[in-house]
């Protein structure tokens, strides 16, 4: 699994810092850093799709 | 510019539309008449969303237009008024803000002229700012307002909700009846904000007049309100960023005076309507969300026991509330003619956003009228979408969670005891809301 950070559509809204910390980190601005590069550890994957499925922007994606 | 001529008294007549003008200050589209506010004859073409009926009844409204087969309800109040109901046509509007100006954001009689709120600026920066100025007053407050600097007051807001239960004095479970909104939820914001800011703390009962003046009082005539309101707030803030310039300080208003864009400082006029902003944006609007949550933990003792027994479902429940109770609708002025999805948009109509409407829409959410504690796909819209994501959206959420916390600590069981009352206009919560103490810990 792969996550993506769309950062133009980022608004900072924070959910994913709140909901995965270990791949979601934010800026001085309040906007979004991905800190994972290449593969999400398998044990971080749960917490991706939450992630994903809880930005109201649609800023975050997940491919295979 | 054209002016409609009047047809004959006594005729039946369509509303004196005027054309914008050009060299106002605020203008009326139509005359001021105070019989337009009564009761609401129907919600899709005669919707109020100031009628004192809306707001205890709003998520049954949204459903029964929605189910009606109405998206977009319109109004002749205010002069001509959209009112999206979708998540789709909230969205949508949220994004385009080529067509959609913010440059006044509180539905009212009043229309803001050419002159008073000099675009691309605005009156209250940067929530009444559009691109491309609004990306650099808006960034400039991003950083006292990041997640980092905002977890930094929570012991503060904890102490703070501690004192206030303590204020209460001695409760006698099963009998002690409390207001939840008047003696807790409301001075959680108000204190925290006047701390951020820097003002006095004899000063938060006059804050609370100033936001109930902007935000509940549209339907009164704005030619007798509006100007010794806005020139008292304005006073007021004149004479705090003075005292701010004679003893700068580390807070909020300091900050602003120190700032800079393009290498030179604030504008004055800048500086007091981004403090104003903050002010009043600052606590009517949290003070909805925590009222409305006791609201609802106060009917719902599975969820009081769930967060109870198992605090890491606060991650979720907080998101859960903000979905279901949340408190604020913004607007926005058609900035062109053009067609909405078959909706005829004039230039300067208002176009109301309710985002708490949007957040209950089925097509988006799964039993999207139901609270579930533990909701975990929540892509909730409260506060707001796209360029003017709610500036102070990290503080309301560790004021709401810690007001939610220490509530509960302190009084694991309570229930409704009388009748709520609900906020008018575009804020929504309960500002009577009596509770019964029946378990103290």
């Amino acid at each position: 699994m792969r996550v993506h950070l769309d950062g133009d559509k980022c608004q900072g809204h924070n959910r994913c810092y709140a909901l995965a910390p270990e791949l979601f980190d934010v800026d001085d601005y309040g906007q979004a850093v991905l800190l994972v590069e290449g593969e999400v550890p398998a044990e971080l994957e749960d917490k991706a799709r939450l992630a994903a499925s809880n930005c109201p922007e649609y800023a975050i994606t997940i491919t295979d | 510019m054209t002016d409609t001529v009047e047809s004959t008294p006594g005729d039946w007549q369509l509303p004196i539309i005027k054309d914008t003008p050009e060299g106002a200050d605020l203008w009326e589209r139509v005359p001021y008449d105070p019989d337009d506010y009564g009761p609401v004859s129907d919600w899709a073409s005669d919707f109020d969303h100031a009628s004192p009926a809306y707001n205890a009844h709003a998520p049954e409204i949204w459903k029964q237009l929605r189910e009606g087969g109405c998206p977009v309800a319109h109004s002749d109040r205010y002069g001509g008024m959209w009112i999206p109901l979708t998540h789709d046509t909230v969205e949508e509007i949220a994004y385009d803000t080529e067509h959609f100006t913010s440059r006044s954001v509180v539905v009212s009689h009043l229309r803001p002229g050419d002159l008073q709120l000099p675009a691309p600026i605005g009156g209250a920066p940067p929530i009444t700012s559009d691109p491309p100025f609004h990306n650099q007053a808006r960034r400039l407050l991003l950083p006292p307002f990041a997640p980092k600097k905002i977890e930094a007051w929570e012991p503060d807001i904890r102490t703070l909700c501690r004192q206030l239960l303590d204020d209460l004095g001695e409760i006698a479970p099963g009998e002690s009846v409390i207001d939840a909104a008047v003696d807790y939820a409301q001075h959680i914001p108000v204190s925290v904000i006047r701390q951020m800011l820097g003002f006095p703390k004899e000063d938060e009962e006059l804050f609370r007049t100033f936001a109930h003046n902007v935000l509940e009082r549209v339907n009164e005539d704005p030619r007798e309100r509006a100007a010794a309101d806005q020139e008292r707030l304005d006073l007021y803030i004149d004479e705090q960023i003075q005292d701010h310039i004679d003893n700068p300080r580390d807070d909020l208003t300091s900050f602003l005076l120190d700032a800079e864009l393009d290498g030179n400082k604030l504008h004055p006029d800048h500086v007091r309507g981004t403090i104003i902003l903050l002010l009043i944006a600052g606590f009517d609007t949290t003070w909805s969300a925590i009222g409305s949550s006791l609201w609802h933990l106060a009917q719902r003792p599975e969820d009081r026991q769930r967060l109870t027994d198992d605090p890491e479902v606060m991650t979720f429940a907080l998101e859960e509330f903000l979905r279901a109770y949340a408190p604020v609708t913004m607007s926005r002025l058609v900035a062109k003619d053009h067609d909405f999805h078959g909706c005829p948009m004039k230039q300067d109509d208002w176009v109301l956003l309710p985002f708490p409407a949007a957040n209950r829409d089925p097509k988006m959410f799964e039993d999207a009228d139901e609270f579930v504690i533990d909701r975990e796909v929540n892509r909730h819209a409260a506060f707001g979408l796209g360029i003017h994501r709610c500036l102070g959206s990290n503080l309301a959420r560790l004021e709401l969670k810690v007001a939610i916390e220490e509530f509960l600590a302190r009084f694991p069981q309570f229930e409704l005891a009388g009748d709520t009352r609900w906020s008018v206009g575009m804020i929504r919560g309960p500002r009577q809301l009596p509770v019964r103490i029946l378990e103290t810990a």
